[in-house]
């Protein structure tokens, strides 16, 4: 056994389970495991209490309402991945989840636990922070709505407070035109952690002029960030000036940040490869939209 | 803390520390040492077991976590004792192994991906066995072995082959004496001493 001693608990409800994660500020909630269990083998991680909340119904499900799409924290990433109401409503992160660690580890990650674990190269933080997401908290006292913007704080660093737990994700719906999405990242090995990743997704009108367009950039910095392209919209999706007002726009983004530099790849390799991957995502977005792409619902 | 698991078809109650993970309980407590400990801590794959037919790392579940679940272990794939599972024979035939430290896990893997995709494409394969490192064969075999035994599956008409929902792959499905060839691929001539001649 590698993890040092802890006591675990599986309550029967979410306000049960805050409660134990409010009385004792060293318990933490367990749900897939998939980052948390390598923290306790390593001890970099020593909970007095885990209180595993996988299996709480009411924190699991995928549902439609009031213009966005729901998942509760602990679906499975396996889940959205192959779920319809995730394919039609929210192709973005329809694919982005292949990307999401290897199928074993999917088949046990949740998605709310990828947004709590907040690490800055992940993918599903990524889609949240691109589409405007909203993070859904629940302490004993209280629950909150948190803009993704809101959320993620740094590298693993988010606003849950003691207490609180991830409740479910709210990803807003585009509600008309063609959608198209691309999603590119670039890693050492396949679903390594990336060094730098881009996302995007588009809605066309009848005529392909641009209705509506978001870009992404993981991997770059402390958190995932959200690219205005607003000069974007109201153009032809078949203009040759679209690759380079992305470039430009990434690059200017880039000299805003603390890029990251590190062994694995410096400041200036990350900022080219962001231009590039989000110049790729932005091509497969604009071919996804011209070909028909999906109706918005 | 007791627990009770539901191995290859037959319930365990096992006593063990919140802290033991699936892995070490299957292991010590279950006497089943064929899923191997490798990193422990969900980069290798050697530890690869199916829950409710998809696999998943046992290095990363604590065993009090693992009640209610069908797990499948590399002792459950094979149709009958002495007998191999085709996907297994596939491995043999095509030296898709050196040392055998990755192959339960690779072969789990391979049973979930033929069980939900008859027909996989190399790149599914090789996307499927991303997550299980090798350190001897380079994949080569591996990925040879599992198209094989994915193209002898769809030639079989069995309704208990991988392919086919929604049964369960593991040890209890058929009685040995009902189909005692079940299984078993002839095995090819240099397998064999002297080709197979006397």
């Amino acid at each position: 056994m590698k993890a040092a001693p802890f006591e675990y608990v599986r309550p029967s409800s979410l306000l049960e389970a805050c409660s134990i994660l409010a009385d004792d500020e060293d318990a933490l909630p367990i749900a897939g495991g998939q980052t948390l269990v390598p923290m306790l083998a390593m001890r970099l991680a020593r909970p007095t209490i885990l209180v595993d909340i996988l299996r709480l119904p009411e924190l699991t499900g995928i549902g439609r309402a009031n213009g966005f799409l729901i998942l509760g924290a602990t679906t499975r990433q396996v889940e959205a991945e192959r779920s319809a109401l995730v394919a039609s409503d929210l192709p973005l992160l329809a694919k982005a989840l292949p990307w999401v660690g290897h199928q074993p580890t999917r088949n046990r990650g949740t998605v709310g636990g990828s947004v709590a674990n907040a690490d800055p190269s992940a993918e599903i933080p990524l889609v949240a922070a691109t589409l405007g997401a909203r993070i859904v908290i629940q302490s004993r006292e209280e629950e909150k709505v948190l803009p993704a913007d809101d959320f993620f704080l740094g590298a693993m660093s988010t606003a849950l407070e003691p207490g609180f737990c991830v409740k479910e994700l709210r990803f807003p719906v585009w509600p008309k035109g063609r959608l198209g999405v691309g999603f590119h990242e670039i890693s050492a090995r396949k679903s390594d952690f990336a060094y730098a990743s881009a996302a995007v997704q588009l809605a066309a009108d009848d005529d392909d002029k641009c209705l509506n367009i978001v870009l992404g950039l993981g991997g770059l910095s402390d958190r995932p960030v959200r690219i205005s392209l607003d000069s974007i919209i109201g153009k032809d999706l078949r203009a040759t000036s679209l690759p380079a007002i992305v470039a430009e726009a990434v690059g200017d983004a880039c000299d805003g940040f603390d890029l990251r530099s590190d062994i694995h790849a410096s400041a200036s390799y990350r900022r080219r490869l962001a231009i590039s991957l989000a110049q790729r995502a932005m091509r497969d977005a604009i071919d996804g939209a011209l070909q028909g792409g999906g109706e918005a619902q | 803390m007791n627990v009770e698991l539901q191995v290859n078809g037959t319930d365990h109650v096992v006593d063990v520390e919140p802290r033991k993970t699936l892995l070490d309980a299957l292991r010590e407590d279950c006497a089943l040492t064929g899923t191997h400990a490798g990193c422990e801590h969900g980069v290798c794959g050697a530890c690869t077991v199916l829950v409710d037919d998809a696999p998943i790392r046992s290095c990363l579940l604590f065993a009090v976590q693992a009640d209610g679940y069908q797990i499948t272990t590399i002792e459950g794939v094979a149709p009958g004792p002495g007998e191999l599972s085709i996907l297994q024979d596939a491995f043999c035939e095509t030296h898709g192994m050196q040392c055998g430290f990755c192959t339960p896990g690779m072969v789990l893997t391979g049973h979930a991906l033929l069980k939900r995709n008859p027909n996989p494409s190399r790149a599914e394969i090789v996307d499927a066995i991303s997550g299980n490192i090798c350190r001897c064969t380079g994949y080569g075999q591996i990925i040879e072995a599992i198209e094989l035994a994915a193209e002898r599956l769809r030639g079989r008409n069995l309704s208990d082959s991988i392919s086919a929902e929604p049964t369960m792959v593991h040890a209890d499905i058929v009685a040995p004496e009902d189909e005692p060839e079940r299984g078993i691929i002839k095995a090819a001539g240099y397998d064999l001493p002297h080709e197979g001649k006397p």
